[in-house]
């Protein structure tokens, strides 16, 4: 064998150069430089004109509005996930597999579909536009249509993490607690929940990285009143378009923190925990 | 549930557990994904179905709505294949390779499923716009980007490169060494072993990458619309129109665009399990 490196399971030492150089560039070029880029953006005038953003009330609002919807978003997917996984790991039944296809469903609509979904169904000329009205009340262009549309977008995340795991894991440590007289509430406390608690902390973390984030389906539910039906992504694109750049990527600063601290913590747990994973990394 | 006049034990839906709390965990289950996902998608099909084939295809060839489909779909499928050829390249790069920085590289790969779109769209419009750090001197080369559809390109490919990578790299980390060995012993190049001996198990990993890639692709909207320029005819894209056709109180516009659009992403999701069922049959994995 000619091969340099005396292995053949490598190519040789200028090939692997010039391979690692291809991969470093293409992600710095189209993955880091715009993470990168938001930051300069929002630090260009100074960290004083920064921080001078968040003293503005309609980006208080925004921030305040984001918090909201995750914070009703997060623990209804959790709720649900938590349901979803116990009844289709647990019990075998008929069309589980169905099931599991229509709980996916949400990743496989565009934001913009989903939004728009909403409004046909709680529009003013959408399908209960005339009962809504004639009942004084308002989904769609204010918080509630904000928020069912975030559940929408983020549906899955908890579910999908925990039901492959729990499959896994079969119902023998369950089914034991219960033989020595534990109650069901009991079994699922403190015998299921710590054997998913990293699954379930992984689903969280993507769930609420996705809520806060979610800038499509929220724009069309919106209605953008400025102060009230604005969350964080959609204060950004009105800064944005009035070349406010400062503003808009100083909040858009804030967003891709979390975006970095939800990154880190993700990468943690599939090094800390990633046994206890088992299914990760597919979106 | 069915009354079984039989003396064999009665069908139920659910085989039998000692575990409990499978009524109100199935219930709330189904109740919940109706609610919030299968009645209001069913509300989309039904109103399209309004239409019928003839008010799709009407909504579909309205000059400025073929544009946008025409615009989204070449320029997914374009990107999808870019990111395909690199996410390969970088999958490969990050388990095969150690060098120093692997790790954080290997996390940044997740970053355009982290980062708000919004943020995403309006970091590569500035990135690429007349006075950005990228946008400058390539006007100054004649090569305009922001405001163009080579402005969505760059987005969706940012936006589809981390299926491909995530799809490709366990599949890598499976592959036997004893094939490469084995075509090695018996001469092969090194080239050649890669073409004929590890690619083949890898393409159809790459393939399900390349449909989700460009499903997620089709249904894009906060990152492309900041760099895109939004220009009729030339560099609207599909979700966009959907929006538009909202503001106008166009709704049967915006159903159909969106019902054509969900058409597509479940044919690209079909592809994937066929592509999957192709691939458990002949290489034993996924």
């Amino acid at each position: 064998m000619s091969n340099a490196a005396g292995n053949v399971r490598s190519e040789r030492p200028a090939t692997r150069r010039a391979l690692i150089a291809v991969a470093i560039g293409f992600l710095a070029l189209f993955l880091l430089s715009p993470l990168v880029v938001v930051f300069v953006e929002a630090f260009a005038k100074g960290f004083g004109a920064f921080a001078a953003v968040f003293a503005d009330s309609e980006a208080l609002a925004a921030i305040g509005l984001t918090l909201l919807v995750a914070a009703i978003t997060v623990p209804a997917n959790v709720v649900f996930g938590l349901a979803a996984a116990w009844a289709i790991a647990k019990f075998s039944f008929p069309g589980k597999s169905l099931l599991i296809t229509l709980i996916d469903l949400p990743f496989s609509v565009s934001p913009v579909v989903a939004g728009l979904v909403y409004v046909l169904v709680f529009g003013a000329q959408g399908l209960f536009g005339d009962w809504l009205v004639a009942h004084d009340m308002q989904i769609v262009f204010a918080v509630p249509g904000i928020v069912l549309a975030t559940i929408f977008v983020t549906f899955p995340f908890v579910a999908r993490e925990l039901i492959p795991l729990m499959q896994e894991q079969g119902s023998v440590e369950e089914e034991a607690a219960l033989t020595l007289g534990a109650s069901g509430p009991r079994a699922f406390l403190t015998v299921t929940l710590p054997n998913v608690k990293w699954a379930l902390l992984y689903g969280v973390l993507l769930c609420n990285a996705r809520a806060m984030g979610e800038f499509g389906a929220v724009s069309v539910v919106s209605g953008h009143i400025r102060g009230l039906t604005n969350t964080i992504p959609l204060q950004v694109e009105i800064l944005y378009n009035e070349y406010n750049s400062v503003a808009a990527f100083a909040l858009a600063a804030l967003l891709a923190s979390l975006a970095l601290v939800t990154l880190g913590l993700k990468t943690l747990l599939e090094w800390r925990h990633g046994d206890a994973l088992k299914t990760h990394g597919r979106h | 549930m069915t009354l079984s006049p039989a003396a064999k034990a009665p069908w139920r839906f659910k085989a039998a557990s000692v575990l409990p709390g499978f009524g109100p965990a199935f219930g709330f289950t189904l109740l919940y994904l109706s609610l919030v996902v299968l009645f209001p998608l069913s509300v989309l099909v039904w109103r399209a179905s309004g239409l019928g084939f003839s008010g799709l295809y009407q909504v579909a060839t309205e000059p400025r709505v073929a544009a946008g489909l025409s615009t989204t779909f070449t320029i997914s499928f374009a990107a999808a294949v870019i990111d395909a050829v690199f996410g390969l390249i970088v999958a490969w790069v990050l388990t095969r390779y150690e060098f120093p920085g692997r790790g954080l590289l290997d996390a940044a790969v997740d970053l355009p499923f982290a980062l708000p779109t919004a943020v995403a769209g309006i970091s590569l419009a500035s990135l690429y716009g007349p006075n950005g750090f990228f946008g400058a001197p390539l006007a100054a080369l004649g090569i305009k980007v922001a405001f163009t559809r080579l402005g969505i390109l760059v987005a969706l490919i940012f936006v589809g490169l981390p299926f491909i990578v995530r799809t490709v790299q366990p599949i890598l980390l499976e592959l036997e060494p004893e094939l490469e060995e084995a075509a090695a012993t018996l001469g092969a190049s090194r080239a050649r072993t890669i073409w004929r001996v590890m690619l083949p198990p890898l393409a159809p990993a790459v393939l399900t990458g390349f449909a989700l890639a460009f499903a997620r692709a089709v249904g894009e909207y906060g990152s492309v619309i900041f760099i895109a320029g939004n220009i009729a005819y030339v560099s609207e894209i599909a979700p966009l129109l959907i929006v538009v056709k909202l503001e106008q109180y166009d709704y049967a516009g915006a159903t159909g665009i969106a019902t054509i659009m969900l058409a597509i992403s479940f044919a690209a999701l079909l592809a994937i399990n066929l592509v999957q069922a192709w691939s458990r049959k002949r290489f034993g994995h996924v």
